[in-house]
C-alpha cells in the first residue's frame, strides 16, 4: 500500500464525514427555524399534495427558471440532468454486482459527461459575457464552475486520453466501504479527478451549493396557500400572545 | 406640471433591459426618522453607539426567527435569472437594483459574520465588514425595493428579496436608523387609528359630506355608517378612501354595493385604516399591534364579518397574516371567509343577482386592469388559486362593456409594481417612484395606442396615489387611474332593487 493510497483513503472518509454531517447540520438548522408567516408566492396550491406537485415541478423541471430565462434554464437544466446521469454511472464503482439500471445507463454516461462539461462552459461564459451576471459574480462563483468543469474534463480524459485501471479503482472504493483498504492506481489524471471531487465534497456544505437542500425549505415554494382556513403560528410568535 | 429635475426613461415599443449604470441611484435614501418617530415604535431615537454589534445581534436574532431569511441568504447561486425582473432596475439601470445584487448588500455581511467561508476567506466569497458606508448603502438601496415579490416568481428557489428588505429595515430600525415616512405613519396608527391621523369627528364629518354628495347625484339616501354596534359587516379600508381622488369614488362604490344588497355595515373609527406599514419595516411586533386593532374593533362593535376595501399591501396582511397575528376569528360568521375582500363580496353578490349593474353607464371608457403586486403574488381571492386575478376582472367586466388586458408578461403574477409600494410612496423618493413606474406605464401606453384604453382600474390605495402622481409625467392623464369600485358604483342602478 502506497502512502498515496492511504492518504486518499483517509481523505475520502474525512470528506464524506464533512459532507454528510455538514449537510445534516444545515438541514436540521433549516427545519428547526420557524417560518412565522404564510408567504407562498401566489398563485400557490391550497393543499399539501398540491405543494408536492409544485415542488416536483421546481426540482425536476426548474419551472420558475424556465419562466425567467430560457438560456439559463437550458444550460442549468442540461447540467443538472447530465450530472445526475454521470453520478448514477459512477455507482458502478461502488456496487458489486452492478445494479441493472446502472448497467443500462453506462453508454449514456459518456454523452452525459460531454453535455455536463459543455453546459458548465456555457454557464461560465455567461458569467463573463452578460454584464448583469458578471456584476453579481464573486470569485467563488467562478471557482465552483471551474472546479466542476475540471472534474468533468479529467473524468472524460480518462475515457478518451489516458485510461486508468478501473478494476483497481473499483477495488479501492469497494474496499473503502467495508474498511478493507486496497491500493489506488496513481496515474496523475485519476489523482487530479479524485482530489477535485474531494474539494467539492468538503466545500459543499459551506457554499452556495446549499441551494440543493435549500430549495426544499423555501417558504415561498413549500407553503400551502391556506392562511384563512388554518391558523399558522410559530412558537416564538405564540409566546407574544401570552404576554 | 413642474419641471422634473431628473430624466425619465423613454417609453419604447418594447421593454428594454437597460445597460448597467453603476451608482445611478446612489444617494442618502429617504428622510431618516426623527427620535420622536422612533420612540413611539420602541426603536432607539438615533444611531446607537455600538450599532455594529446591535446590528449583527439583530441579524442573528432574525436568522433564528425566520426560515425564509436564513434559507434565502444561503441558497442563491448567482444564476442571474432575477437580474432583469425588478422594475427599479429596469427603470434606473442601477445594478444594485437587480434583486440578487440588492440581496448581496446584506448577504455579504451575513457571510462575513455568520459563515465559515466568509469568516476565513472574505474576498473569495464577496464577504465584507459592516461599516458605516455599508449601513448607508443598505439604507439607500433597501428603500429602493417595494417588496413586490416579482423577483421571487422567477427565482428557481423562490428567493424573495422582499423578505431580505424587510429584515434589513428591521435591523436598521433596531440600530436607530429608521425611515421617517413609514415610522411616522405607524406612530399615527397606534395613536389615532389611521395613517392620516384623521380623528373620529373629522372622519364622521367627511363621511356625512359624502352621503350628501351621493344624495345630490342619485337622489338616494346611501349611508356611510361609523361605529354602528351590531352591524353585519365591519369595513376596513385604506384611509385614502376617505379623502383622496380617485379613492373616494371607490368608497362610494362600496357603499352603493352594501346599500343595494341590503347588508348592514359600518366603518370603525378605532380601526379606520386597512394598511399595515408594520410589514414594510419588517417588524413583527408592530405589524401585530396594528393588526390587533382590527380584532378589538370587531369584538367591540359585535360585527359578524370583516371586509377589506381596495388596498394591496393591506390585503396581503389581511389575507395571509391576519389570522396569524390577530386570530382566531371564531367569533365571526364562519360562512364567510375571514377576512373577505370587497371584490369577493361584490363578485358573490353579482353571481347571486343581488346587484343591478348597467355596464353601459361606463361606455365612455375602455378599461384595463393593473394587478397590484401584493394582491397578485402574496394573496388570493375566492376558493381557487388565481382568484385574485379572475375576481376583480369579473367585477370589472360586469360593470363595463369594453375591457382590455395589458401584455401577458406584465399582468397576473408577472405584473409590475406601480413603483410606489412597500413604504416608498413619499415625495422624498419621487425620482425612484417615477423611474420605477416605467415598466407598467410602458405596457399601459401600448394598450392606449393599440386599443384606445382610457382608464386603468386598480385595487390598491398606493397604486392609485402613485399613478395619479406619475402618469402625468409620462404624458398620460392623471384621472386615468380609477378604483374598481368606482366602475361598480357608476354602473349600479340604485333604486331598482330596494
Ligand atoms: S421585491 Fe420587487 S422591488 Fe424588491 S427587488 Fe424584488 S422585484 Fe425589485
Ligand atoms: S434568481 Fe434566485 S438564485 Fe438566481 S441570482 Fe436571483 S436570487 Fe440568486
Amino acid at each position: 500500500m502506497s502512502v498515496t493510497s492511504i492518504l486518499f483513503a483517509l481523505a475520502f472518509y474525512l470528506a464524506t464525514a464533512v459532507l454528510v454531517f455538514g449537510l445534516l447540520h444545515r438541514i436540521v438548522d433549516y427545519a428547526r427555524t420557524p417560518a412565522p408567516l404564510k408567504i407562498p408566492t401566489t398563485p400557490a396550491p391550497t393543499t399539501r399534495s398540491g405543494v408536492v406537485v409544485r415542488m416536483a415541478e421546481e426540482v425536476l423541471l426548474f419551472r420558475s427558471l424556465f419562466r425567467a430565462n430560457k438560456w439559463i434554464w437550458l444550460f442549468g437544466f442540461a447540467f443538472h440532468v447530465a450530472l445526475a446521469v454521470v453520478l448514477a454511472r459512477h455507482l458502478r464503482y461502488f456496487t458489486e454486482p452492478v445494479w441493472l439500471p446502472v448497467q443500462l445507463i453506462q453508454p449514456f454516461g459518456i454523452y452525459a459527461g460531454l453535455v455536463m462539461v459543455g453546459a458548465l462552459a456555457m454557464l461560465w461564459l455567461r458569467r463573463f459575457a452578460v454584464s448583469r451576471v458578471r456584476y453579481i459574480s464573486a470569485p467563488s462563483d467562478h471557482l465552483w464552475l471551474l472546479l466542476l468543469i475540471l472534474i468533468g474534463a479529467s473524468g472524460l480524459a480518462m475515457k478518451f486520453v489516458a485510461h486508468t485501471d478501473i478494476v483497481a479503482v473499483k477495488a479501492f472504493f469497494l474496499g473503502l466501504l467495508v474498511f478493507d483498504w486496497q491500493p489506488l492506481p496513481t496515474d496523475p489524471l485519476l489523482l487530479l479527478h479524485l482530489t477535485l471531487v474531494l474539494a467539492l465534497m468538503i466545500g459543499f456544505p459551506f457554499s452556495k451549493l446549499l441551494h440543493a437542500p435549500g430549495v426544499f425549505f423555501s417558504p415561498s415554494r413549500n407553503q400551502a396557500d391556506d392562511p384563512r382556513e388554518r391558523r399558522h403560528l410559530a412558537p416564538w410568535a405564540a409566546e407574544l400572545e401570552n404576554r | 406640471m413642474a419641471k422634473l429635475d431628473f430624466d425619465l426613461p423613454k417609453l419604447g415599443p418594447n421593454l428594454e433591459i437597460p445597460v448597467l449604470q453603476p451608482d445611478a441611484m446612489l444617494g442618502d435614501g429617504p428622510f431618516v426618522a426623527k427620535p420622536d418617530h422612533q420612540d413611539k415604535l420602541g426603536f432607539p431615537g438615533e444611531l446607537v453607539d455600538d450599532w455594529q454589534q446591535v446590528a449583527i445581534d439583530k441579524m442573528g436574532e432574525l436568522l433564528g426567527k425566520y426560515r425564509s431569511f436564513k434559507v434565502y441568504l444561503d441558497s442563491c447561486v448567482k444564476c442571474g435569472a432575477c437580474t432583469d425582473k425588478c422594475h427599479y432596475f429596469l427603470g434606473t439601470g442601477d445594478p444594485k437594483n437587480m434583486p440578487v445584487a440588492r440581496q448581496d448588500l446584506l448577504r455579504s455581511v451575513y457571510r462575513r459574520y455568520f459563515t465559515f467561508a466568509g469568516k476565513h476567506f472574505p474576498k473569495l466569497v464577496g464577504a465584507r465588514d459592516l461599516t458605516e458606508d455599508v449601513l448607508d448603502e443598505w439604507y439607500n438601496y433597501f428603500h429602493q425595493c417595494s417588496q413586490c415579490r416579482r423577483c421571487s416568481v422567477f427565482c428557481p428557489y423562490g428567493i424573495d428579496t422582499a423578505e431580505i428588505s424587510m429584515a434589513a429595515r428591521d435591523i436598521m430600525d433596531a440600530v436607530g436608523k429608521g425611515q421617517k415616512y413609514c415610522n411616522e405613519i405607524i406612530g399615527k396608527v397606534h395613536k389615532i387609528g389611521n395613517n392620516l391621523g384623521l380623528p373620529e369627528p373629522a372622519l364622521i364629518d367627511t363621511l356625512e359630506g359624502l352621503e350628501e354628495d351621493i344624495k345630490d347625484d342619485t337622489g338616494i339616501d346611501v349611508k356611510l355608517p361609523v361605529d354602528v354596534q351590531g352591524a353585519e359587516v365591519m369595513l376596513v379600508t385604506p384611509s385614502a378612501d376617505f379623502f383622496a381622488e380617485p379613492h373616494i369614488d371607490g368608497l362610494i362604490g362600496y357603499a352603493k354595493v352594501f346599500h343595494q344588497a341590503g347588508i348592514s355595515w359600518t366603518i370603525s373609527s378605532y380601526a379606520s385604516e386597512a394598511a399595515n406599514f408594520g410589514m414594510f419595516i419588517g417588524n413583527y411586533e408592530n405589524m401585530r399591534k396594528v393588526s390587533q386593532r382590527i380584532r378589538t374593533a370587531a369584538l367591540e362593535l359585535g360585527v359578524k364579518r370583516i371586509v377589506f376595501g381596495e388596498c394591496g399591501h393591506a390585503w396581503r396582511v389581511a389575507y395571509s397574516f391576519l389570522n396569524t397575528l390577530a386570530g382566531p376569528f371564531d367569533f365571526l360568521d364562519n360562512r364567510y371567509p375571514v377576512p373577505q375582500h370587497i371584490c369577493e363580496l361584490t363578485n358573490d353578490l353579482i353571481g347571486r343577482g343581488a346587484l343591478n349593474l348597467d355596464p353601459s353607464a361606463n361606455d365612455d371608457k375602455v378599461v384595463t386592469f393593473h394587478d397590484s403586486c401584493n394582491v397578485a403574488r402574496a394573496s388570493r381571492m375566492g376558493d381557487l388559486p388565481g382568484g385574485q386575478f379572475e375576481i376583480p376582472r369579473a367585477v370589472i367586466r360586469a360593470s363595463v362593456n369594453r375591457f382590455v388586458d395589458m401584455a401577458d408578461e406584465t399582468i397576473r403574477d408577472r405584473t409590475f409594481c406601480c413603483g410606489g409600494g412597500g413604504g416608498l410612496l413619499t415625495d422624498d423618493l419621487l425620482e425612484l417612484r417615477a423611474k420605477g413606474a416605467m415598466p407598467r406605464v410602458q405596457a399601459l401606453q401600448q394598450v392606449v395606442d393599440d386599443h384606445g384604453v382610457t382608464h386603468m382600474a386598480a385595487i390598491c390605495a398606493i397604486c392609485k396615489s402613485q399613478f395619479s402622481k406619475v402618469l402625468p409625467m409620462y404624458g398620460l392623464p392623471m384621472d386615468m387611474i380609477v378604483s374598481v369600485h368606482q366602475l361598480v358604483g357608476d354602473a349600479i342602478q340604485l333604486g331598482t332593487k330596494d
